[in-house]
């Protein structure tokens, strides 16, 4: 089987319509195993009650946004090497869930905060470059929504990715020396404790429901880009009619 | 070649001395309107100074970048720039390069005069100098790159903002990080040292980079 002729938008296309439907009943059913896992199979924590159950979207939002924005540069950076157009689509396709999930770790570590340390907010290394995650979530799509040439905005778009990849390692080390100058450690959140089984499971459940969710979302608009830009081949006027 | 564009932005600088001077007015305003935001202890302002000087740097280092390639794109010089033999990669190197003597440098030389506003110490001083004297030309390294992205583009100058302002922050830190540990006794060196290393990291992978943007935005 020749992989590469999923390379071409036009089968890619019609590939990315059959898979969406697997990847979104995977999403469904782990998200609803990982909730009831979460809800009432994992046991209350001794010390944080039940307020700590945000670490089942919390934590696999917070794995995601890192991720999504590794897997977004790496497909910039072949579309910009090969000039294959599917890969700079797809990477224009990452970056609203990558920033969705990193905004969504944001919100729930401040929900989580609140109760936990009395605070919305703190200047820890980890929500700080988290923070900063998202501004280069933010740049990389307001830069591709700038400018109108497509083919332009791939390839402006992978550089600002690629150089915005070497210096995510730069920024979180900074950010997190930083912050030991600064403060004391009012809260330590490196210390994981001991979790149990369940708790580990449900959060492993749920990052996979996160990851089938993601997966289903982004082929659904890599699918609405393809249409878009070949608008004008004879292939999509075949869909069309 | 290096020379020739330096002397030439140089030069082209100076017969508009009124954009030079604009950025460093900016500075020199940003930096006095926070005592009148927070009030006027000096205790606290002499905590706060070395933020504030590298958060008003930033700012106008970040505001004159447009300036870095505007001006030779509209009258197609930087096409012909990209047309030469020579490595753009060097060009724009020259062209950070001048830019950070234009509009970094003064900022270095004024510091410590805003430095004395907020009380700060003569050793806090020497030490912010220097920091700034090591972490500008990241600025304008950096800043090309940025620049170079959104030439000719719709909103340029906010769009560079948001693209610029995220990676400066390491220099940031390190910045107003070695003036404050040289305050708490710990010593500037570690910082300074990073602030080096930024900065020889900048000077041999932006100008790549900035060039590869350049060659993106012209096709």
């Amino acid at each position: 089987m020749n992989w590469f002729k999923y390379a071409a938008p036009s089968s890619f296309y019609f590939l990315a319509g059959k898979m969406i439907p697997i990847f979104a009943v995977l999403a469904a059913v782990s998200f609803a195993v990982g909730l009831y896992v979460g809800f009432f199979v994992a046991p209350t924590d001794h010390q944080q009650g039940e307020a700590y159950r945000i670490i089942f979207i919390h934590v696999p939002a917070a794995w995601l946004s890192m991720f999504l924005y590794l897997i977004m540069a790496f497909w910039a950076g072949i579309g910009w090497a090969f000039n294959t157009r599917l890969s700079s689509m797809m990477a224009t396709a990452i970056a609203p869930t990558g920033a969705m999930f990193t905004f969504l770790a944001l919100w729930s570590g401040a929900l989580w905060g609140k109760p936990m340390w009395g605070a919305w907010w703190v200047w820890d290394a980890r929500l700080t470059s988290e923070l900063i995650l998202l501004f280069l979530y933010i740049g990389f799509m307001s830069l591709q929504a700038a400018i109108d040439d497509p083919r332009r905005a791939d390839k402006a778009g992978a550089l600002l990715a690629l150089v915005g990849a070497i210096n995510v390692p730069i920024i979180y080390f900074s950010v997190k020396w930083w912050n030991t100058l600064h403060q004391g450690a009012s809260v330590s959140l490196t210390k994981a404790p001991a979790m149990a089984a369940t708790m580990l499971n449900g959060m492993l459940i749920m990052s996979l429901a996160c990851w089938m969710y993601a997966i289903a979302v982004i082929l659904m608009r890599v699918r609405a880009i393809i249409l878009e830009r070949e608008r004008h081949t004879a292939w999509v006027g075949e869909i069309k009619k | 070649m290096l020379n020739w564009v330096i002397q030439r932005d140089l030069m082209l600088a100076m017969r508009r001395r009124s954009d030079v001077l604009t950025t460093l007015f900016f500075f020199v305003i940003v930096v006095s309107l926070f005592p009148l935001a927070v009030g006027p202890e000096l205790n606290m302002l002499r905590q706060m100074a070395p933020g504030v000087v590298w958060v008003a740097a930033l700012l106008a280092s970040m505001l004159s970048l447009g300036r870095l390639f505007a001006s030779d794109y509209q009258d197609g010089t930087l096409e012909q720039m990209l047309l030469t033999p020579y490595s753009l990669s060097l060009t724009v190197l020259a062209k950070a390069l001048a830019h950070w003597l234009v509009s970094g440098l003064p900022l270095v030389l004024i510091a410590p005069l805003l430095g004395l506003q907020y009380d700060m110490s003569a050793e806090a001083l020497g030490v912010l100098v220097v920091s700034l004297l090591l972490g500008t030309p990241v600025l304008s390294l950096v800043g090309a790159i940025g620049a170079a992205l959104t030439l000719g583009l719709r909103g340029g100058g906010v769009l560079i903002s948001l693209l610029v302002l995220p990676l400066y922050i390491p220099v940031l830190i390190f910045g107003a990080g070695a003036v404050e540990a040289s305050a708490a006794g710990l010593g500037a060196a570690a910082h300074l040292s990073l602030l080096g290393a930024c900065l020889l990291a900048s000077l041999a992978l932006a100008p790549w980079a900035a060039a590869a943007a350049l060659r993106i935005s012209m096709e």
